[in-house]
């Protein structure tokens, strides 16, 4: 046994220290490198498990059972009727809310920007370059310097505290524009364009039968983008909508934050006062969906994202 | 890339001779192109322009007087007292979490890169999933982080002297506090790029580097990070931009404690802006404040644009 274990030993140490060379890592470089990396997997592992475990445990496990232990499955059940409490289920309209506000922007944006991606990147017409340069600043300046704006401009028109002041700003994608632009500028055949022309095939029919169906990574790949910039999003619903009932998931959860005892011992007398495993809840109903994408597509997002920019 | 750079500008004869298609196609173009521009018009362009035009304007009895406040918005925003604090705070924010922010990500980005394989594609996926965790959920969860008699990370923050959420929670550990939740779950999308951009630098010369004797370290510092230089300034300057525009970290953080305790309602200018208009009516200061927000993103946006060519508009295939 020892011997086996010498050379079994023996031999992965050589293949490491190998392996370390072609690196050009030095054994003390290896441990400093793995230290750090663990480091960090910490830092961003930890609270993750952490909010995974909560909501199985109850205001008492939470502070004693240790922070990284599972609780009972039954205590997510309890979590969640208390969270049916608050405000006649205000819960179950923020859910819906968050889908429906989220879906209609995923899909108007969709439709809208596709054909422009399209026509900036198969046509030369007076104004492209206008719009090209007008999509660029659009997508770079953060969208929450012009929520205040919008707000005042919206109540002009009366459409403040109706979903279509959180679902028609949204829906102007200006780098969903410039990712479809760089697709089709990037990856349709031009042979088959001229050709299609040459059988007489108007310009809807060409984006209809040839650009389209071409397009579907693309159409994945906008939609997850937008689905996760609406499903988070939080300024602007929080300023343009008043009505609780018509809030989304991450204003209702600031929300229960702002109105539970979880956080604020002074309103621990509330019947049945909210926790801070209900609150975990929340949290995590709002981001596993989007970390099972995370998780599964991660390579096909960032080389998504990264396809805007020039390589040198 | 270089296939269509190659195609710009062709275009075909028959464009020339034939100028009813040619308006054609224009008309087909400006169609398709429509319901966009309505909604930049609408949500992109309009709400700058308006607020330009609150900047100036004055209310008397609810009722708007357009321009008939000439400067008097800018001077009673400039001057008002929280003015300068919210400054100050915002300074103090980018100041620790943009350098944070920069120095982690080609930090965690060139040692994944130093050796690659099974794990550290596990670690980037694991670095890369709290940017799931977004906006409030990530502003909670870091209130329980926060909190030493709650968290996995509590040894370290009593080594550090604190004992309870309050020792944590003071105004002078926002920057700070607001830094950790910000690269939690800001970091892995950045890192996924910076990754990507490594993958790019050539494998030869990175081969003939080890060869001349180079260690891992000085290839990261000499070799790679030079490559990588366009990415940084980019970074830099977007998240300059994004994050002067700072308002929900404080503004759920006040929850920690009953009663807007440790950020106030006025801890950032976005938070002034909402502040002003929406407690005390002032709009004009209100969208001066917001203008001077846009202004900042503006300028990022010309840098990156016109400064860098990061991003291309040239292309076109031909048709």
């Amino acid at each position: 046994m020892r011997t086996m274990f010498g050379i079994g030993f023996g031999s992965w140490w050589k293949e490491q220290q190998l392996h370390r060379r072609r690196n050009g890592l030095s054994l003390g470089g290896t441990i400093i490198r793995f230290v750090l990396l663990l480091i960090f997997a910490l830092f961003f592992g930890l609270p993750l498990l952490w909010l995974v475990l909560a909501p199985t445990k109850n205001e008492n496990q939470l502070y004693n059972l240790g922070s990284i232990s599972f609780g009972s499955w039954g205590r997510i059940g309890e979590a969640w009727d208390h969270l049916l409490g608050f405000n006649n289920a205000a819960i179950l309209s923020w859910i819906t809310n968050s889908i429906f506000y989220t879906i209609s922007a995923v899909i108007l944006s969709v439709i809208i920007v596709v054909p422009v991606g399209y026509v900036l990147a198969t046509m030369r017409f007076p104004g492209r370059g206008l719009i090209l340069t007008l999509t660029l600043i659009t997508m770079i300046v953060p969208g929450s310097a012009l929520v205040l704006p919008l707000f005042m401009e919206l109540s002009l028109v009366n459409l403040v505290d109706t979903p279509w002041a959180v679902i028609l700003p949204t829906a102007f994608f200006p780098f969903g524009v410039y990712l479809a632009f760089i697709f089709y500028a990037t990856s349709l055949p031009t042979d088959l364009l001229s050709a299609a022309k040459v059988d007489g095939c108007n310009e809807w029919k060409l984006f209809q039968q040839i650009a389209l169906p071409l397009a579907v990574p693309l159409l994945g790949l906008l939609a997850f983008l937008s689905f996760n910039a609406n499903w988070n999003n939080f300024f602007l619903p929080f300023v343009m909508l008043n009505q609780d009932t018509m809030y989304n998931l991450p204003v209702g959860l600031a929300t229960l934050a702002g109105v539970t005892p979880a956080l604020h011992p002074e309103l621990a007398q509330t019947a049945s006062p909210m926790v801070k495993g209900d609150l975990a809840l929340v949290g995590l109903i709002m981001s596993l969906p989007v970390a099972l994408v995370f998780i599964f597509a991660q390579r096909f997002i960032v080389s998504g994202s990264l396809a805007g920019s020039i390589k040198e | 890339m270089e296939k269509s750079a190659r195609f710009t500008g062709v275009t075909k004869p028959d464009e020339v001779t034939r100028p009813p298609r040619k308006f054609v196609r224009y008309l087909a173009a400006y169609l398709f192109s429509l319901p966009y521009l309505i909604l930049m018009l609408a949500f992109g362009i309009g709400p700058a322009i308006y607020a330009l035009i609150i900047s100036f304007t004055s209310y008397k009895n609810g009722r708007p007087q357009y321009f008939g406040a000439g400067l008097s918005n800018y001077s009673k925003a400039v001057s008002d007292f929280r003015f300068g604090s919210a400054i100050g705070n915002i300074a103090q924010y980018l100041i620790i979490s943009i350098p944070v922010g920069i120095f982690g990500v080609i930090s965690i980005a060139l040692l994944l890169h130093a050796r690659q394989g099974r794990y550290t594609d596990f670690l980037r996926t694991l670095y890369f999933v709290p940017g799931a965790v977004a906006g409030p959920t990530a502003i909670l969860l870091a209130i329980f982080m926060f909190d030493p008699r709650l968290s996995p990370f509590a040894p370290l923050l009593k080594a550090f002297g604190f004992q309870t959420i309050t020792d944590v929670a003071r105004i002078q550990n926002l920057p700070v506090m607001i830094t950790l939740i910000g690269f939690f779950s800001g970091t892995g999308g950045w890192v996924a790029i910076f990754y990507g951009a490594l993958q790019g630098v050539s494998r030869e010369l990175l081969e003939a580097a080890l060869i001349d004797g180079c260690s891992a370290f000085q290839l990261a510092i000499h070799i790679k990070l030079p490559m990588i230089y366009r990415y940084v300034v980019f970074m830099f300057i977007l998240t300059f931009a994004g994050h002067i525009q700072l308002f929900a970290e404080p503004l759920i953080l006040n929850d920690i404690s009953a009663g807007n305790t440790i950020a106030g309602p006025t801890y950032s200018p976005n938070m002034l802006s909402y502040f002003l208009a929406f407690s005390e009516g002032n709009f004009g200061a209100a969208a001066v404040i917001s203008l001077l927000m846009v202004l900042v993103g503006l300028l990022g946006a010309f840098i990156i644009i016109y400064g860098t060519k990061f991003y291309k508009t040239d292309a076109t295939v031909a048709s």
